[in-house]
């Protein structure tokens, strides 16, 4: 792996397109382009700007570039038996750290060990003004201060250009192991109410149509123990979960919109017509539907939650929940505080900004 | 005691008469919630930062969202600052009132609005107390994981503003990570809900930054937590070691094994004495130092964690180890840990808690620096830790009555405050920053840091009206201070020997 600190390159770069008052869309790898509404502006490429700056493994923080592939650094971690407990899903190998956590996904552990934006303890970015700032730190409490590093988590690039993350890393458990159960929708909703309130040790609680399954991690006899507790049937693929947080299992191979809808876990089936299959023990709901995108922010609104538009043929109207009111002038404010010239990614997560 | 002021670049002045505001505020409030009277006035003149006073010029307690709303939209009206209070346990003068200002109290809003035990959730109001809502959960099997010390007393909503941890936060998260929705209401006077009841919510992640901002960004006026299920099997370890450097040691140790504790907590001799003295918790009283090691979850999983605890404790030097053979001696054990400060607070007239928090792997040379710091000041000093999370809570022991005693304290904490940043830390772990570390955050932020957090405030409160003069300190505060941004781990004056 190269290491490359191209923060001044990056620095020039921003502010030469503040004085031209040019645009950037800034990118990674390129993995999660589909994402969000479409890119505009000249590309800035983050993808020198990479390395692993600091890794103690006692102290379970990791700082590295944005541009560092997550390939990369999900090896170096494996090679101290750990990880990213977050499962940020790569969609390409050319996935970036940046790109995860511009974009704020996580994977199938994130109800039982935490999301992308959990995981985040500093950062270093560029603002909308080029000044490199540092927030937060390499320490798991730190309240000095905004938390402005997690509000970096998901905002898809628009408030700055993200330099350096530092995260929290965990031990790899000893041993991962699950099983399923063929179910309707609704049993398998209540079945993962049910597991979700006892004491197991889950790293996974996802229903794909038919089967719901159930996946373990920890101590070699706690995982044993939890298996023999709930019972099921061994699922006939072992690669069910890297399918389900890849996009590659065949529920994802569809011509209709792909919507992620998150909601409370327990809510009752929603009715807007569409396939779907549920991950998160059912806060989190994926939908393939050609049902108007009015209709369903509306349903996961009402639901308490909120839906994203994740795949499309067609980006330009809304791709994430439409807001209103001072929620939508208090994210506009923030935006302008972070971008006054409204550099960064315009219009990537929302219209009017 | 003279009051405490603002610094003159963050003082908000504004031309209401306090009858005028008194009788805009009863338009919609009854008199019960209007406290004018200086005597009645006396109790909320600080928070658990006692060493910092002011006697506020109005207080408010509203019972409901609307008479929230009313009172601040009055304030708005007339530039009046206020600053939002929940039951005053905060360690740092974040609740430190203004004499121009309006103190708003928040322990009327004390409902338990909903526990919806099939999404493991509850939402509540600002003033119920953080333990009262696991005492809620627990005929559902539920709990909320964050337990700062003062659980029996401090507010949800205070732990907002505040980020608060807990002895279990190693393994469950801080505040941040335990809430899914905030309703805040804006200095304008508007209502917001932020976050979803899912487990991430629409737009940017305000969330985030509301959480441990101060009473600085909008009042909280409703909190929706994230409940877990109760544990199948909690056990604790007491580990008891002759040197402090080596329990420093064992923490690193546990960490790297790949075992993460429910809590993993560190005290010293000084400590260990005061809270035996005061709780008889069965600590082991000629150690130099003892940690305390919390495992919980599957009874599978417990049995496991604690065979590979007692064996790398036992790896580590430690000269005596116990496990708690009831649940009575493990909540004793914990009874001695929570009570620490108390404990302390019997063998002094006065103490300062500090708040740093450091990479784990400096333990042990940010201890020694700490024993160095006390001989040069001639203080003493009792150290308590959250070890596990690297966030140091050393007591400076004082005594107000001696003239410049306090000074000398603050002199001692500013030192240890920089030791932390030095060896790339922070200046506060989970008390908040407030009144009391405000200086110290011109060593960690550079003026464009500083200069964003501003431009932050001003997209939520454009006058400035919320908590005026903490936790975010003015460029020209920082100027007269005269403290220089401690930059890479370079001390200002590297020649002199700290560690």
């Amino acid at each position: 792996m190269d290491s490359r600190d191209q923060t001044l390159f990056l620095q020039e770069a921003v502010q030469a397109a503040l004085d031209s008052g040019t645009p950037l869309n800034l990118v990674g790898g390129g993995s999660k382009a589909f994402y969000g509404r479409p890119a505009v502006g000249a590309p800035l490429s983050l993808n020198q700007h990479q390395g692993i700056i600091n890794y103690h493994p006692s102290e379970l923080v990791m700082t590295a570039r944005a541009g560092t592939k997550l390939a990369d650094i999900e090896q170096t971690l494996a090679e101290h038996r750990q990880m990213l407990a977050f499962e940020p899903p790569h969609f390409a190998d050319t996935a970036t750290l940046g790109g995860a956590i511009a974009c704020g996904l996580s994977g199938p552990r994130r109800p039982f060990t935490g999301s992308a934006r959990d995981v985040v303890l500093g950062c270093k970015i560029i603002n909308g003004k080029a000044e490199v700032l540092s927030f937060g730190g390499e320490v798991m409490k730190n309240v000095a201060g905004y938390d402005v590093s997690r509000l970096m988590v998901g905002a898809m690039g628009c408030l700055g250009l993200l330099l350096d993350i530092s995260i929290k890393v965990l031990p790899k458990p000893d041993l991962t192991a699950g099983t399923c159960f063929e179910l309707t929708a609704s049993a398998a909703l209540r079945a993962m109410t049910t597991l979700s309130r006892q004491s197991l040790p889950l790293s996974g609680l996802s229903y794909d149509g038919r089967l719901l399954y159930a996946r373990f991690s920890g101590y070699e006899s706690a995982v044993r123990a939890a298996l023999q507790k709930v019972g099921g049937d061994t699922p006939g693929s072992a690669d069910f979960w890297q399918d389900l947080n890849e996009q590659r299992h065949a529920f994802f191979q569809t011509d209709s919109t792909l919507w992620r809808l998150a909601v409370p876990p327990a809510t009752p089936e929603l009715a807007v017509p569409g396939e779907w299959l549920f991950d998160w023990g059912g806060g989190l709901r994926w939908l393939t539907s050609n049902a108007p995108a009015l209709k369903i922010f509306a349903a996961a609104g009402l639901a308490r939650g909120h839906a994203v538009q994740f795949r499309a043929q067609d980006r330009t109207g809304d791709c994430f929940q439409p807001l209103t009111g001072k929620l939508q002038q208090l994210n506009r404010s923030v935006k302008q505080a972070f971008d006054p010239d409204g550099i960064f990614n315009p219009n990537r997560m929302y219209q009017d900004w | 005691m003279t009051s405490t002021q603002p610094h003159h670049s963050e003082r908000i002045h504004h031309q209401v008469a306090l009858h005028v505001l008194v009788n805009e505020l009863k338009t919609c409030l009854p008199d019960s919630a209007i406290i004018a009277e200086p005597e009645a006035l006396r109790p909320y003149e600080c928070d658990g930062l006692s060493a910092y006073r002011c006697l506020p010029w109005l207080v408010v307690l509203p019972a409901t969202v609307a008479q929230v709303q009313h009172c601040v939209r009055c304030c708005y009206r007339h530039g009046v600052p206020i600053v939002a209070r929940g039951a005053g346990t905060g360690l740092a003068g974040g609740a430190l009132p203004l004499d121009n200002g309006v103190l708003l109290s928040l322990v009327r809003l004390n409902r338990i609005l909903d526990i919806d035990s099939a999404n493991r959730l509850a939402r509540v109001e600002p003033g119920v107390r953080n333990l009262a809502i696991s005492q809620a959960a627990a005929s559902h099997g539920l709990y909320y994981a964050p337990d700062p010390s003062s659980q029996i007393a401090c507010t949800i909503g205070g732990n907002v503003a505040e980020n608060s941890g807990g002895v279990h936060c190693l393994k469950y998260g801080l505040t941040t990570h335990n809430i899914l929705q905030l309703d805040i209401i804006t200095m304008d006077g508007e209502l917001v809900t932020i976050g979803s009841h899912g487990l991430d919510g629409p737009g940017l992640d305000l969330l985030a930054l509301m959480t441990g901002s101060e009473g600085m960004l909008g009042i909280v006026v409703a909190v929706t937590v994230k409940l877990l299920p109760l544990p199948e099997q909690v056990q604790v370890v007491l580990a008891a070691f002759d040197d402090v450097e080596q329990a420093g040691l064992a923490v690193a140790e546990i960490i790297a094994a790949g075992l993460i504790p429910a809590g993993l907590e560190m005290m010293d001799k000084a400590t260990i004495k005061a809270a035996e003295d005061f709780i008889h918790a069965g600590y082991p009283e000629d150690a130099e130092a003892i940690l305390l090691c919390e495992l919980d979850g599957s009874a599978a999983q417990v049995d496991e964690e604690l065979e590979l605890a007692v064996a790398l404790l036992a790896g580590s030097g430690a000269s005596h180890i116990s496990i708690a053979k009831s649940e009575q001696e493990r909540k004793r054990l914990w009874a001695g840990r929570k009570a620490a400060f108390p404990a302390i607070g019997r063998l002094s007239p006065d103490y300062y808690c500090m708040d740093g928090t450091i990479p784990r792997r400096f333990l042990a040379t940010v201890l020694k620096g700490i024993a160095e710091l006390s001989e040069h000041y001639g203080l003493a000093v009792a150290n308590v830790f959250h070890a596990g999370d690297g966030n140091l809570h050393p007591l400076i022991l004082y005594n107000a009555d001696l003239p410049g005693d306090l000074q000398k304290a603050e002199q001692f904490g500013g030192d240890i405050l920089k030791l932390s940043i030095a060896v790339g830390g922070t200046i506060s772990g989970e008390h908040g920053v407030g009144i009391e570390k405000i200086n110290h955050m011109c060593m960690q932020f550079s003026t464009q840091e500083l200069t964003q957090f501003h431009a932050i405030k001003r997209a939520f409160d454009g006058r400035g009206l919320l908590n005026p003069g903490k936790a975010i300190p003015t460029l020209s505060r920082c100027a007269e201070f005269g403290a220089m941004h401690v930059h890479h781990g370079q001390l200002p004056h590297p020649g002199i020997d700290r560690f």
